[in-house]
């Protein structure tokens, strides 16, 4: 049996065999053919589309970030500058142990845990083939040492960029505002097409009031890359439009002398040229160095700032809301010309205060013995407040709130910022509204004083002097006065905007508060005449104290013994030459006591600065301050 | 003696050809083939004339290699089948036990001169061992020696699998069922094979590890992973169809000069190739692969001895395999397992041993004319 079965038939197994192999060759040809149909599949009739991937591939299109347009001053002088600066990337896709990594950079530059912390952030948010910085801002020194050992980081790269750089530091920051990291919810709203390759943008102030201006339009360019993402070369570029440099009608040089005038006091100055509007000075007091949020600022840092109790982040020059004190009473007094109430010479004797008809109540006047025989004129110069009292009562609240309304009080003033709130002329109906309560006569006395409900901002004030300085007519405030046109390079002036004027029956009129208010500088018995001792030409001012908290009735203010956060607000609004006015401007300055002693003098230097173009001299105050010690400013 | 007399009248290669006991056309296509390896291949390493001269040395070893077994007649390569089977499996055996760790499987024996894979040796030795099986039986073969022959090829590839490398053990169960095939089994038997196979594919799946699985996945749909393991497909399908009817030119291929072709020089060098070649270029190599393949069972269908005819057979259809199994992989046909390019892809192992092997068909070709007078 065996034996048979090994038999082997030699030509069969030959056939078979031969069979096979010729199977075998027409199996792999069709194989082959199978391959050949994937291969023309792929390379004939899919061509073009493998050829896109094949580009998409190993062409990127990175955005190239427009430069931001600067911002100078009235001058010229740089107030927003663009810096290089130098960032640590790594990409992570190219990193084997980032924790070892890590560990290795540190022995060449500080690595702080918020920026490590960041970073991680980062990392997790993108692809892996993505870079994200770890350092934002590297010294010369650090790039430099990096620099050398870049071989023994694979995947770690130095960036360089443009930063925004204020020069000025804290001088500007409440009218600048500040450009940082583009967060979540900006990202958002932005324009991300134009967006690409920015990483900053406008928080706060000019910065972000003409964004779309001072950011420009991203450019682009093709690059050739290779796997690894490394870019090899450049194969068509689309160059970016930059931003339109702004130059503002602040003047840096007044800046700096409002700045060093408020010192140490918590406070706001702001000048306009009542021409046409030009924000000249714009200084809230303390303010911050805007440099520390262009990379981002420390949480610790940040919250230093934050909970300073001076609050060096709150702008008080825009949003800071005041009641204007007697800053408005020659406006109320022109009220009263305006309803036929009275006249400028029309006296009335002046006592310790006020009462209503039929009423307990005293209104006291700031002087405790009471002014005496006063008219318009000395009612303003040495702002009395029992003569307001009494024009108050006769105006009423209505009258009052239509009047002083005209001169833009209660309305933003539409300035070219970010923010600005509106303040607060009460009516009636604001009242009812609001406390769902009538409203009493006795608010209306106070409201003649500019106390109570009222409440204005230091821009408003300065506005509200500019329509008095006019006579009338005022100008809409600006920031910037020009940009420069894209094509032509030279800058060109943006349109002054007239605001709703003030009209009264007669010239006269603001003559007659006009000369009060030069009183108020020049006459001897004037509020300010500190100021106005040695002045070569002629200011119109108005002294103003707002308080901070009610005294009792029968109480006496007593600024001597009352804790500094609790003094008065001293506020003074003026404007000059009288003439000719150059300039409006309204200084606050909290818990200053009275707006005589330390607001006027702040707005001297400014008006010295501008007017006489030179440094102010410093003896003026200081002197006259001494005399004038000890007397009592108990209200107004 | 009437070969020596008749040679010479011809022309005067064909008496060196003779010499060497080579066949010309099927040496020739070789030379042809391995030479147009170089050129893609100094693209594809990016210009690096150091790769191009370790290839040379290869080229030259691989080639000896040919020429030496060429002279060795299968009768003897017969002789030594049973003996290289044994010695293949213990090799498998102690590299499971002991071997060097590479990319986590345990493939290499090192011998401290010198460091292998003792599966690429098995690509030869388990059909050298079936050949000699077969050629003993009776064909067709009886279904005992079905099994026994299943048996013999099932040992190596699952000592293989264990290593694990999946790749080289389906190759080399291919060569195995290749010798199966030409000693004729017959159709119901491999219909009722194909059957069993099919309906056990789901148990298969199960013994299958996660990054094999994986691969199979990502095969059927590249973009399932588009960064990870699908990439190499779809970046390699992107060079091949960027090729175009003539491609984008030699050294000029961006999908490989940009690093996006992952293993270029080696498994993947078919699609640099057909990235600056087209697909021009492509049918041209595969016409030489054809050529060569169809050439090789040509000269084992010629041989006298059973076991000549089933080596021969089942080497160049294992030859076959390996550049099936290489372009079905680059384009996105069959799922990623690492065979090179023959004769075409950088690197020793495989060169040496596809040369060696043909150097056994030369023998099988040369042998038969001394065996025919």
């Amino acid at each position: 049996m065996a034996r048979r079965i090994t038999l082997k038939n030699l030509r069969l197994e030959y056939l078979i065999f031969r069979e096979r192999a010729i199977l075998s060759a027409i199996l792999v040809a069709g194989t082959f053919i199978l391959l050949l149909v994937r291969l023309y599949d792929l390379q004939i009739t899919n061509f073009s589309h493998y050829q896109t991937l094949s580009d998409d591939n190993r062409v990127r299109v990175l955005p190239i970030a427009p430069t931001r347009g600067l911002i100078l001053d009235r001058n010229g002088e740089i107030l927003a500058d663009n810096t290089p600066n130098y960032q640590l990337v790594i990409t992570p896709l190219q990193v084997e142990d980032m924790s070892q990594l890590i560990r290795t950079l540190s022995i060449f530059i500080t690595i702080q845990d918020h920026e490590l912390e960041r970073f991680y952030k980062t990392v997790k948010r993108q692809q892996a083939f993505q870079q994200a910085p770890l350092k934002l801002k590297l010294t010369e020194q650090e790039v430099a040492k990096l620099a050398v050992n870049q071989h023994r980081f694979p995947g770690v790269e130095i960036t360089a960029h443009s930063t925004r750089y204020y020069p000025q530091k804290n001088t500007f920051a409440h009218a600048l505002g500040y450009v940082g990291r583009i967060n979540e919810k900006e990202l958002s709203q932005l324009d991300n097409q134009n967006y690409q390759g920015t990483s900053h943008v406008g928080k706060l102030g000019i910065e972000k009031r003409y964004e779309k201006e001072l950011h420009g339009t991203v450019g682009h360019k093709h690059v050739e890359i290779n796997a690894q993402g490394r870019a090899l070369r450049v194969l068509k570029t689309q160059p970016s439009i930059p931003g339109v440099d702004i130059q503002l009608s602040l003047v840096a040089r007044l800046q700096e002398v409002a700045q060093d005038a408020l010192e140490d006091e918590n406070g706001a100055v702001v000048a306009i040229d009542p021409n046409n509007g030009d924000v000249l000075t714009f200084v809230s007091r303390p303010n911050y160095d805007p440099n520390a949020f262009v990379n981002g600022i420390g949480q610790v840092a940040y919250a230093a700032l934050r909970d300073n109790k001076h609050r060096p982040l709150y702008n008080r020059a825009l949003i800071g809301q005041y009641p204007p004190g007697s800053t408005v009473k020659p406006i109320v007094a022109l009220a009263g010309l305006e309803y036929n109430l009275t006249w400028p010479e029309k006296t009335m004797y002046a006592g310790p205060f006020f009462q209503l008809p039929g009423k307990e109540r005293k209104y006291r006047d700031w002087k405790k013995e009471g002014h005496g025989i006063v008219d318009m004129y000395s009612a303003i110069s040495q702002s009395c407040d029992v003569y307001f009292y009494k024009l108050g009562d006769e105006l009423g609240i209505d009258r009052m709130h239509e009047f002083l309304t005209q001169f833009n009080l209660g309305a933003r003033t539409q300035l070219d910022t970010v923010g600005e709130v509106k303040g607060l002329m009460p009516s009636r109906e604001w009242k009812r509204a609001a406390r769902g309560e009538p409203w009493y006569p006795g608010e209306t006395i106070i409201t003649s004083i500019g106390q109570g409900y009222m409440l204005t901002t230091p821009l408003q004030l300065a506005v509200m002097t500019g329509y008095i300085a006019n006579h009338g007519k005022m100008f809409k405030p600006r920031f910037v006065r020009a940009m420069r046109n894209v094509d032509t390079f030279k800058f060109e002036t943006t349109p002054v905007v007239e605001m709703t004027p003030v009209k009264v029956k007669r010239e006269n009129y603001w003559r007659a508060i006009e000369q009060a208010m030069v009183d108020v500088v020049h006459a001897p018995n004037g509020t300010a005449r500190r100021i106005g001792a040695d002045v070569t030409y002629k200011i119109a001012g108005k002294t103003g104290t707002a308080q901070v908290y009610g005294i009792a009735q029968d109480e006496e203010y007593d600024e001597e013994n009352t804790p500094k956060h609790l003094r008065d607000h001293a506020l003074f609004i003026a404007y000059a030459p009288v003439e000719d006015p150059q300039i409006a401007i309204a200084v606050v300055v909290e818990n200053g006591g009275s707006g005589s002693s330390s607001a006027a003098p702040v707005a001297r230097k400014i008006l010295d600065a501008y007017l006489l173009n030179e440094q102010p001299i410093e003896t003026i105050v200081k002197a006259d301050s001494h005399q004038q010690e000890g007397k009592q400013f108990v209200s107004r | 003696m009437s070969v020596a007399k008749s040679s010479l009248y011809e022309h005067p290669l064909r008496v060196i050809y003779h010499f060497l006991k080579i066949d010309t056309a099927l040496f020739m296509a070789l030379v042809i083939l391995s030479m147009s390896g170089l050129v893609v291949l100094y693209s594809a390493s990016g210009g690096d004339l150091g790769a191009i001269q370790r290839q040379l040395i290869r080229l030259a070893i691989g080639f000896t290699g040919l020429l030496v077994f060429a002279q060795v007649s299968s009768d003897q390569l017969k002789s030594w089948s049973l003996a290289l089977y044994i010695a293949g499996v213990a090799l498998l055996v102690i590299v499971l036990i002991s071997g060097d760790t590479g990319k986590g499987a345990q493939r290499w024996l090192n011998l401290g001169f010198v460091r292998f894979q003792p599966s690429e040796l098995m690509k030869i030795w388990l059909p050298m061992m079936m050949a000699w099986y077969y050629a003993k039986r009776p064909l067709p073969p009886s279904l005992k020696d079905i099994f026994v022959g299943f048996a013999i090829l099932a040992v190596p590839t699952a000592l293989i699998i264990k290593q694990p490398d999946l790749g080289t053990s389906i190759l080399v169960a291919l060569a195995g069922l290749f010798v199966i095939f030409l000693a004729g089994i017959r159709y119901r038997v491999i219909a009722v094979f194909i059957g069993l196979l099919l309906a056990s594919a789901p148990v298969f799946w199960f013994y299958l590890r996660d990054y094999q699985r994986g691969r199979i996945l990502t095969l059927l749909d590249p973009e399932r992973d588009p960064l990870g393991a699908g990439y190499h497909i779809i970046q390699s399908k992107i060079a091949i169809g960027s090729g175009g009817i003539y491609g984008r030119g030699w050294l000029n291929g961006t999908q490989s000069q940009l690093d996006f072709i992952p293993e270029r020089s080696t498994d993947f060098i078919f699609s640099v190739m057909s990235e600056e070649f087209g697909f021009f270029g492509t049918s041209l190599l595969i016409m030489v692969y054809l050529f060569i393949i169809v050439r090789g069972l040509v000269i084992s269908a010629r041989a006298q001895t059973c076991y000549a005819r089933l080596l021969g057979g089942a080497i160049s259809l294992s030859f076959f395999s390996y550049v099936f199994v290489n372009i079905g992989m680059v384009s996105g046909l069959l799922p990623v397992v690492g065979v090179p390019l023959p004769l075409i892809s950088y690197g020793g192992t495989s060169m040496v041993t596809l040369l060696t092997m043909f150097g056994i068909l030369m023998s099988i070709h040369s042998h038969r004319k001394l065996l025919g007078h």
